[in-house]
C-alpha cells in the first residue's frame, strides 16, 4: 500500500514544483505572438471597446483622456511583452491610486482583456503569458480596505 | 439509481450544449474569474471531488455574495454514492455549506440481507478565507474550515465498532494558480491538512475499536487548465484506519472539469477508493454537476 501511494503523491508534488519554476521565460517572443506593433494596437482597441461597453466599470474612465490612455497602454503592453518600446507613462501605483479600484473592478477589467484576446483569436498560451505578466500589478492597482 | 444517473447525464449534456453555444448575460455579484470557485466536493465544500480546496463557493468577489448547488453520483464496483447540497459565500471571505450524502451498500447490503441498505449523513460546513488570493500575489490563498457531520443511519456503523454518530472535523487548505505555469497553461495546486477520525468520510461513523483520537491527514490536488473552460487534474486523500472489521484505503481520483460559463460546471472523474467496508477494488465513475452564481 505504501509504495503506490507514495508514488502517486510524489507525482502530484513534482507537477506542482515544475509549475513554480516554469514562468521565467514567459516574455520570450510574447510580443511576436501578440502580432507585433499592429497586433498590440488592435488588441488595445478591442480592449478599449470592451471597457467602454462594460457597465460594471466604464464609470472609472468617465474623465479619462482616451487618446493618452490608448497610447500609454499600447506602450505599456509592448514593453511588457518584450517589444521595442519604452513605457513613458506614470507608474501603475501613481495612475490608479485614489480611484477606489476594488477586487470586483479589477476582475472585470481582466475579463474585458480576456474577451478582447478571444475576439482577436489570440491562443490560450499567449493569453496566459500576458496575464502572467499583468497579474503582479494587482497589488499596485487594487485598493485595500 | 443507475438509470437515474443516466437520465441526469443526458439532461446535463443537453444543458451544456445549450449553455456553451449561448452567450451568458452578465449577472451582478459574479466578478471572480471563471473557475475560481472550483467545483463542489462530495462533502459540500468548494473544492475538487474528494478534497475541500481553499477557494470559496460561487463567484462573489470582495464586496459580493456567491452561491452554488451541486449533485454528484459515484458508481463504484459494489457501492454507489449520491450527494447533493448548497453553499453560499460572503465577500469571498466565509463559505457556509449544507450537504446530504446517501451511500448505497449494494452488494454488501444484499449479502447481509439488510433491510437498511443505505447509509446517510448530513454535513454542515463552514470555511473561512484567512489570507491571500488564488491568482494574485505571491502567496497562496489560505482557508480554514470545519465540517460537522451527522449520521442518519447508525445501525451498521455501530455494529462494526464506530464510537460516534456525529463529529466535527477541522481542516486548513492552501491553493495557488500559476498563470502560464506549465506549457503556457495555467496550473493549480491545493494542499489540505484535515484533523479527523471519520470512517469512510463519516458514513461509517467516527472513531472505532482501533482508536478514538483524531489524526492529522494529508489531502492534495493538482491540475492544469487546457483552456480556460477545461481542466484536468488529480486528487489524493489520506484516510484514518480505526475499524478492525475492515482496513480503510486512501482515496484517489483523476478528473476532467468543464466550465462552459460561470453558472454551470461538470466534473467527470475516475475514483479509486480501495477497500471499502471489507470489499476491495472499489473503483468507478464520478459525475458531478454544479450550478453557481
Ligand atoms: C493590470 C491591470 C492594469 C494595467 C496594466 C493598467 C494600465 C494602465 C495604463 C498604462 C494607464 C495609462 C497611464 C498614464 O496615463 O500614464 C492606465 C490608466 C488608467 N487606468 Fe489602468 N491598468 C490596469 C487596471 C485598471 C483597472 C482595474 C482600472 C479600473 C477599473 C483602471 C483604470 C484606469 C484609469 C481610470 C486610468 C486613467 C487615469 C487617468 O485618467 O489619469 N486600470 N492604466
Amino acid at each position: 500500500m505504501r509504495s503506490p501511494t507514495t508514488h502517486r503523491v510524489a507525482g502530484l508534488l513534482l507537477l506542482m514544483c515544475v509549475a513554480v519554476g516554469m514562468d521565467a521565460r514567459a516574455a520570450d517572443r510574447l510580443y511576436d505572438d501578440l502580432g507585433g506593433a499592429d497586433g498590440v494596437a488592435a488588441l488595445v482597441d478591442q480592449f478599449l471597446g470592451n471597457l467602454a461597453d462594460d457597465a460594471r466599470i466604464n464609470h472609472f474612465f468617465a474623465e479619462t483622456n482616451l487618446e493618452r490612455f490608448r497610447s500609454k497602454l499600447i506602450e505599456h503592453l509592448c514593453a511588457l511583452a518584450g517589444g521595442p518600446c519604452t513605457y513613458s507613462g506614470d507608474s501603475m501605483h501613481q495612475v490608479h491610486a485614489g480611484l477606489g479600484i476594488g477586487e470586483a473592478a479589477f476582475n472585470a477589467v481582466v475579463e474585458d482583456l480576456i474577451e478582447a484576446m478571444e475576439r482577436r483569436d489570440i491562443g490560450t498560451g499567449t493569453q496566459n503569458r500576458l496575464l502572467a505578466l499583468l497579474a503582479p500589478m494587482h497589488g499596485d492597482i487594487v485598493e485595500r480596505r | 439509481m443507475r438509470q437515474m444517473a443516466g437520465r441526469l447525464l443526458g439532461a446535463v449534456l443537453l444543458l451544456l450544449a445549450g449553455a456553451a453555444s449561448a452567450e451568458m448575460p452578465r449577472l451582478p455579484h459574479n466578478s471572480r474569474i471563471l473557475a475560481t470557485g472550483g467545483a463542489t466536493m462530495i462533502e459540500g465544500a468548494a473544492g475538487g471531488g474528494i478534497v475541500p480546496w481553499a477557494v470559496l463557493a460561487g463567484y462573489g468577489s470582495s464586496d459580493e455574495v456567491g452561491a452554488s448547488g451541486f449533485y454528484t453520483h459515484v458508481d463504484l464496483k459494489d457501492y454507489s454514492l449520491d450527494a447533493f447540497g448548497v453553499a453560499a459565500s460572503w465577500h469571498n471571505r466565509v463559505e457556509v455549506s449544507l450537504a446530504r450524502q446517501a451511500f448505497d451498500l449494494g452488494t454488501l447490503g444484499r449479502a447481509l440481507g439488510l433491510d437498511d441498505h443505505e447509509l446517510r449523513q448530513n454535513i454542515l460546513g463552514v470555511k473561512l478565507r484567512l489570507s491571500g488570493d488564488l491568482i494574485y500575489g505571491r502567496w497562496p490563498q489560505v482557508a480554514a474550515g470545519m465540517q460537522y457531520k451527522h449520521n442518519l443511519d447508525f445501525g451498521i456503523p455501530d455494529a462494526v465498532g464506530a464510537r460516534h454518530d456525529d463529529d466535527v472535523e477541522l481542516y486548513i487548505s492552501a491553493a495557488k494558480l500559476w498563470l502560464a505555469g506549465l506549457f503556457e497553461r495555467n496550473v493549480f495546486g491545493n494542499l489540505t491538512l484535515r484533523w479527523s477520525r471519520a470512517n469512510q468520510g463519516g458514513l461509517l461513523g467516527f472513531g472505532g475499536d482501533r482508536g478514538d483520537g483524531r489524526e492529522l491527514l494529508v489531502e492534495g490536488a493538482a491540475g492544469i487548465f487546457l483552456t480556460r473552460h477545461i481542466a484536468l487534474g488529480g486528487e489524493y486523500r489520506q484516510q484514518p484506519d480505526k475499524l478492525s472489521f475492515s482496513p480503510q484505503s486512501d482515496w484517489f481520483d483523476a478528473f476532467v472539469a468543464v466550465f462552459p460559463n460561470k453558472h454551470l460546471s461538470l466534473v467527470a472523474a475516475y475514483a479509486d477508493l480501495g477497500t471499502v467496508a471489507t470489499l476491495p477494488g472499489q473503483r468507478g465513475w464520478y459525475l458531478s454537476l454544479q450550478l453557481a452564481f
